[in-house]
Parts: C-alpha cells; structure tokens; sequence
C-alpha cells in the first residue's frame, strides 16, 4: 500500500507544485530575457531585481475579480479553462527527471505515446474556450487554434516515430537509456527529427512565431480575451507547462534526458558526481530559453502561411524522416 | 457536378467590428469588416472618433495661436504641422524668413521625420509581431524628443515655430547633440534592417501584401511612402522645395512593386536620407537671426492660398483664406496626408485575410489625430 | 475487488455520458460528453491492460476524430434551435425497428460469447513470438489481420477523396 499508493502520491503532490512554482518563475524569466534582449530592465518593483513578481503575478490574478459575460455558456466556459490545464499537469507523470525511479512518477511502457495522446486533449480547452465565450475574436482564435494544433501534432507525432524506431521503445526511461547504451544521443541521429519537433513544440504552444491564436494585434489576445481572474491564470500555467513539458520531451528524445555531456567519454566520468537531476533541468533551461529568444526576435507568421508550413512542409520532411530511419535500420 | 454539391457548402458571412477599441488600429480607427473565414470580402472605414473641430476652430484663433492647434492634429509629427501652417501664412503675407531660421526649420521637420518614422516601425513591426523592434525604434525617438525638450521644452507638441521663424534660436550645443544623435541613429537603422529586412518571416508578411499600381495609387489620392511605394516620384521636398530643401542633397527612395514591403524599405531609406540633410544642415548652418520683420498684429490682407510640405506621412496641405479684416483665418482647411492615404486602406486590405488587415494599418501610417482634426 | 469497483464506476460513467451525449440541448454539449465517454472507454482499456489501445483511443478518437466534430458543430449554424420532434418525414416506426434488431444483435451476441467461454476456455490464439501489448498488436495486424487492416486504410482513403471531391468548388 505505502509503495503502490501513498509515495506516488507525494511524488505527484511534489511534482505539481514544482510544476507551478516553475511557470511562476517561468513567466519571470520571460519577462527578463525578454526585457534584456529589448535594452530594458524588466520587473524590478517587487524584491530585488524584481524576483517576487514571480509571486505577485499569481496573487494578483487570484484577487481580480473572476467575469463571466453574460452571453457566455456558462458550463463549457467554466469547463474550458480546466481542460486545458489538466492534460498540460497529467502528462508530468511520464517524464523522467533523473535516473532513479525516485524523479518520475510512472514510467509506462507506452509513455511516449501517452503524452501525445494526452496534450492532444488540450485543444479542447481552447476551443471551447473560444466557443463558449460567445463572442468573434475568441471563436476565430478557437479555430485557428485547433486547425494549428491539429496539423501540427500530426507532424510531430510522425517525427516521433523515427525517434521511436532508433530508440526501439516507446517508454521515456528506456529512451534515455537506449542513448547511454549507444553512446549517441539522438539528437545528433536524428538532427532533423530534432528541428522538427522544436518548431512543432512551438507551434503546438502556441509559442512565437506560431502565436496566432492568442495574437493580441490581431484577435485581441484570441481565445483568452473574455476570462480575467484566475480562470485566465489557468490558460497562462496550462501554456507554460505545456512550454516545459515539450522543452522536457525535446531533450529526454534529443538530448540525452538526465545523462551527462558525452556519455560514452570515459574520461568525463568525474562529471557523474553531478546528480542527473541537475543535468536535465539545466538541458530544460536551454531550451526554454531559446524558446524565449526566439520569442522577443522574431515576427509572427499569418495563418495561412503556418498551415502551409505544416502541411506542405514539416509533414512530407517527417515522413521521409520515417522513411529513410527505418530503411536504415532495416539495413543496419 | 462539383459547383452544384459545393452550393451545400456555401458560408455565412462574419461581420467583425474592428476597433475603435483595438489594440492594433492605432487609435480610435473602427474598420467593420466583412469576412469570408478569414478572409476580407469588404471593409467600411469608419472614423471621427477623435473630431475635434481643429479647422473650425482655427477660425476663431488669432493667427499665433492656430499654430498650438497644429500641433494637436498629427501629434506625432508636431513640428512639420507647425511648418507647414508658418509657411502657408507666410506665403500668404510674403514674409522673408532669414536664412537661419529656414536651416532650423529643415533640422527640426527632419528629426521629426525620423521620430516619425520611428513610432511607425515600432507599430509595424509589433503588429507584424516583432516586438523587439517597437522597443529599439522608441529608444532612439527618445533621443529625437530630447533634443526637442532641449531645443523647445516640449517633448510631444512643440509649438516650436512662428510665423516668419522660430521663437528661439538654438541652444549652446545642441548641433553637437544633434551630430552625435546622427551617428547613433547611422547604426541603429542597420540594427532595424538586421531584425527585419532579410527576416523569412517579415518578407513573406509584407511581400506581395497590399500591392497597389501607380496609376490606383495616384487615383486614390495617395501621397507619401504609399503613394512612392508604388513607383510614383512624387516628393513635396524636390518638386517644389520649401523651408531650405532646394540647398541639400538628398534621393528620394521609390518602389517598384508597391506592396507593404517595398513601403518599408522606403521609410527606412528616408531615416537615412533625413540624416544625411540634417548632416549637411548642421554643417551648413548660416549665422544670423531666426526671426524676420513681422508686424505685432498678424493681418494677412485679403486672399487666399494654398500650401504643401511633405509631412513624414506625405502631402500636407493648408489652405487659407483671408478677408483682410479680422486677426483670425477667414477659412482654415487642411489636406492632411493620413486621411488621404486611409482613403486608399478598403481596396488595399479586400482579399486579404485578418492578420494582414493590421499589417496593412501600419503600411500606410495613418495618425487618427489627423485623419479626425 | 479494486478492479470490480473501478470497472463498475467507469461503467456507470460510460453510460450516463452516453446518454447525455444523445439527450443534450445543445451540440456543442454532446460532443463535449462524447469526448468523456471515449476517455472513460480509454480508462477502461487500462483496467484491462490494453495501454496501448487506451492510449491510441484517446489519441484517435477524444485528440482527433471529435475535434473535427467540435469543428463542425461551431461552424454550422446553431442559432437555429432543432425542430423538436416535428419532422413529418420522420419514420418512427422504422427506427424503433432498427433499434430492436439492433438491440437483439448485442443480445445475441451477448449470450453466444457468453456460452462459447462458458464451455471452451479462451486459449490465447497462435502464441505470438513478441512480447508486450505494443508489439503483440503490431504482429496481429500484419499478419493474421493483414487484409482487414489494408482494406481499411482503402476506405479510409476513398472517404478522403470523397470528401475533397464534394468539398472542393472546381477540380
């Protein structure tokens, strides 16, 4: 009972809260990086170089005061909000953040295609969220969102499945460890597999340059205009732990997950001492900061031209991707 | 068989009411836009929400103070409004203004012209997205309001000149401030070109976006980089130079296919250009005094005229009538560049989808302040 | 005892979102409790440790299938309420007919298989040489169901084409 029971379930409790401490910061960091990159100085009123925004935020949106429109359906409008931050906390449970059973919480023989499956129900949230607020710019937003995410998911999925056939195995941990028995972290196998999924990260985040369905010049800020209070917090923690949990899947598939630089050097052992913990998240980091990079570079794609970009581009390039990793393996 | 099954598939129309609360119509602009999905069947340019009866009231200030309303109508661009109404009053008059007062006047329309075009990229580019850009793009109009501040003591409506010169001459200094914000602003347009021009995203933004011919441009009444986007060689400043233009060397940028692009390279040529005129001012700059013999009692006798400068938005025209008898303009009408160009924002955007409707806002630069008066 | 408990709690919720899904004013409601019920039917697989058709039923069905629906359920006019029961084409007798024999076929259904592993125990068919839920299901489709599984992905296609065909104004 303890083991089947009671520690997954203080590794859950643990894990959530870590979760949402770090979009607190998370948003901090953006606000930063961003701040820095634009010759700012970012929050800086709330403690020392404004390091309590990461606290503020949060209280703030938990006092303001919560609208429902008057138009709105309230069921599917309360609903929406929580459909998409669940599938955005479920899918922590798959990911393994060191190397002993102690940093994930489960680690399922189909943990790879579990955490597809489940970040594709995200989308509902947005949808209904867009349709219950009865009103034009979130139900554009709504549609843009799920035609987005939609076309995107099947490109990366499918270049998923040539990580799959070079890892042999779809559980998360085994991945990992098929990296350290190689020697190679996929990532330099399968570097275009690598850029596919970045860019299909970003847009299934609704990440910059793929941030149409919340673009605020254009629709306002899309699907999220009409919440205020905490129910828009929950869209706000949903997108960033959706950002950590695709910056977790890049580097656990690409990177090695919780493995040390160059895993096969033994001359590197020293840099066992490190807790593999540390290495993941420092991997994360990165990561997330490119995503914040690219956020305050670059501007954002019109609809249209992120379809075509999914369809016609990223699509046939991850089917050859397939194609071509398994005629390897066939052959090696 | 396939046009008679996709009447089944036929769509309803979504009528979106576009501003004038949008934080992507710089201003109070509405647009109520017919879409078909997403994309623009037609659009009703609705304005006014900022009228506040400028020309109206010009008609009952005394000629001194119309100038403090000019300021109020493109109020980004003060200083040009400010010279555009002194010299269409002086012309009026025919006052002599001294040679010094015209290479001032130059300097301050330039700079304002940069500021402008500033507060226009920043917009753009956020619209499009490329937030970083706002933020670079105000840091150096910063400076620009700086050097106003020192120079005048306001940083949005100057009310920096009079009818024949300037109210003050420079202050010790300034031109060295002046030199040195050329050489800043050399380098941070390059910075602008790097973040955007080659940018994969920002080219397939406003290539082939909002593309309209010479000849449309012209019928429409569009002045400015719009109107030079589309390869017409139409410039206040070298058709027929005021204030001290015919004394500099400078180019006027222009298009060849006239799309949004094209507009962009345009304004960021003119950042350029307005630096090497304000280079060539400053080193240029004649002694003596900055204001010429005008009477205490400003009372144009009776006549009419009309007069354009070229405001970083485009043709902005004045036109006045006196009756010789009152302190005050008998008819005050202004052809203010932003109103004619957002004339030319309905046959730009048809057929274009939502996200290029704001792109298409910014392409052609449009103040509400003025476009409204 | 757990499993009995989970499975008749899943059950219960199965079926009561089932009948919300077909008695809900408004479509946008059905749909969302369409979503439910395959994710409880996907919760069910794992009782029965089918993980990787739980998995796959929520990545096809409640991820993808029904989001097309949602799609076109917001798309279509839903100002107009349905006409409640008036349409006199409606050919209730004929549907309270279909739904009978449909409601013997289940029986039947019920009831032989009920029998069959009453008296036969249920050997497991050609012991597969793979190990694990994900390869066993991999090796039964390209081999003892390799022609069902090909004509499906046929059909598949031949709706798509349909699909393009009605929607697309000129080919």
């Amino acid at each position: 009972m303890l083991d089947t029971v009671f520690w997954p379930l203080v590794k859950i409790v643990v894990l959530l809260n870590a979760v949402m401490i770090s979009v607190t910061f998370m948003t901090l960091l953006e606000r930063k990086v961003i701040a820095w990159a634009q010759s700012r100085l970012g929050p800086m009123r709330v403690g020392p170089y404004g390091v309590l925004q990461a606290f503020a935020d949060p209280i703030k949106l938990m006092t303001k005061e919560d609208i429902t429109p008057a138009n709105a359906d309230k069921m599917m409008f309360t609903l929406a909000p929580i459909l998409s931050l669940v599938p955005a906390f479920v899918v922590f449970a798959v990911i393994p953040f060191g190397d002993d059973p102690l940093y994930y919480v489960a680690d399922i023989n189909v943990g790879l295609l579990f955490l597809i499956s489940v970040t594709s129900i995200g989308v509902y949230g947005i949808i209904l969220a867009g349709w219950a607020s009865n009103s034009k710019y979130p139900l554009l937003a709504g549609l843009r969102a799920s035609a987005q995410l939609i076309s995107y998911e099947i490109a990366v999925t499918m270049t998923l499945v040539s990580v799959i056939l070079t890892a042999g195995t779809l559980s998360m941990v085994e991945i990992v460890e098929a990296q350290r028995e190689t020697g190679w972290w996929i990532g330099f196998i399968q570097p275009v597999a690598f850029v596919l999924v970045l860019i299909g990260g970003l847009a299934e985040t609704n990440r910059a340059p793929f941030d149409m369905p919340e673009a605020e010049q254009e629709l306002t800020g899309g699907f999220h205009t009409e919440y205020s209070g905490m129910r828009f917090g929950l869209f706000f923690l949903a997108e960033y732990a959706n950002m950590i949990v695709i910056s977790a899947v890049v580097v656990v598939l690409f990177w090695g997950g919780w493995l040390r630089p160059f895993p096969s050097v033994g001359a590197l052992a020293l840099l066992d001492y490190i807790p593999s913990w540390i290495w993941m998240f420092s991997k994360m980091f990165l990561v997330l900061y490119l995503f914040i990079w690219i956020r305050a570079t670059l501007p954002r794609y019109r609809y249209d031209q992120l379809m075509r970009i999914g369809w016609k581009v990223l699509i046939p390039i991850a089917i050859a991707n397939v194609v071509i990793t398994a005629v390897v393996k066939v052959l090696l | 068989m396939a046009t008679e099954s996709a009447a089944m598939f036929d769509t309803d129309e979504l009528v979106l009411n576009m501003g004038p609360q949008h934080p992507s119509t710089h201003g109070v602009l509405r647009l109520v836009l017919r879409l078909d999905g997403e994309r623009v069947k037609d659009v009703d340019v609705v304005m006014g929400y900022v009228h506040r009866g400028i020309e109206k009231l010009s008609e009952n200030r005394d000629w001194t103070q119309i100038i403090l309303l000019t300021d109020r109508m493109d109020y980004v661009a003060a200083a040009t409004n400010n010279l555009g109404y002194c010299e269409t009053v002086e012309k009026l008059m025919e006052v002599e203004v001294p040679r010094r007062a015209r290479y001032i006047r130059t300097i301050l329309a330039e700079l304002q012209r940069i500021a402008s075009h500033c507060l226009w990229l920043g917009t753009h580019a956020m619209d499009i997205g490329a937030m970083t850009v706002f933020l670079y793009a105000f840091r150096e109009r910063e400076l620009i309001l700086d050097l106003f501040e020192e120079y005048c003591g306001a940083r949005l409506t100057y009310n920096s000149m009079r009818i024949g010169g300037l109210p003050l001459d420079l202050p010790s200094g300034w031109d060295d401030k002046a030199r040195a914000f050329c050489d800043i602003m050399d380098s941070k347009v390059a910075e602008y070109e790097e973040l955007l021009t080659n940018n994969r995203i920002w080219l397939e933004r406003t290539r082939g976006i909002g593309v309209i011919s010479g000849a449309d441009a012209i019928a429409l009444g569009l002045c400015g980089p719009p109107l030079r986007g589309s390869a017409v060689n139409r410039d206040v400043r070298k058709d027929e130079p005021y204030a001290a233009y015919d004394e500099f060397d400078f180019d006027i940028p222009i298009g060849t296919r006239g799309d949004t692009y094209d507009r962009y390279l345009i304004r960021l040529e003119e950042f350029r250009q307005s630096i090497r005129i304000i280079r060539q001012a400053l080193d240029g700059l004649p002694e003596g005094p900055v204001m010429g013999k005008v009477p205490r009692l400003l009372k144009p006798k009776a006549g009419e005229t009309y007069h354009a400068i070229e405001s970083p938005k485009g043709e902005l025209g004045y036109f006045i009538v006196s009756d010789g008898r009152a302190t005050n303009p008998y008819r005050f009408r202004v052809r203010p560049p932003s109103f004619c160009n957002l004339q030319g924002l309905r046959p730009l955007v048809i057929g274009h989808l939502v996200a290029d409707v704001v792109a298409l806002i910014g392409t052609i630069d449009v103040v509400l302040g003025e476009v409204d008066r | 005892m757990a499993e009995t408990i989970v499975f008749y709690t899943l059950s219960v919720l199965i079926l009561g979102l089932a009948i919300l899904v077909v008695t809900a004013k408004n479509a946008v409601h059905s749909v969302v409790a369409l979503v439910m019920t395959f994710l409880c039917v996907a919760a069910l697989y794992v009782v029965l440790e089918a993980e990787f058709l739980a998995v796959i039923q929520i990545l096809v069905y409640a991820g993808g299938i029904v989001v097309l629906y949602l799609f076109v359920v917001m798309l279509v006019n839903l100002g107009r309420s349905p006409e409640e029961h008036q349409d006199p084409r409606r050919l209730s007798v004929f549907g309270l007919g279909l739904a009978g024999a449909m409601l013997l076929e289940v029986a039947g259904i019920v009831v032989y298989s009920y029998n069959r592993s009453a008296s036969t125990v249920t050997a497991p068919a050609a012991a597969s040489p793979v190990q694990g839920n994900t390869q066993e299901l991999g090796w039964l489709l390209y081999t003892d169901y390799l022609i069902p599984f090909e004509l499906a992905s046929v059909l598949l296609l031949v709706a798509m084409v349909g699909a393009i065909v009605l929607a697309k104004r000129d080919l």
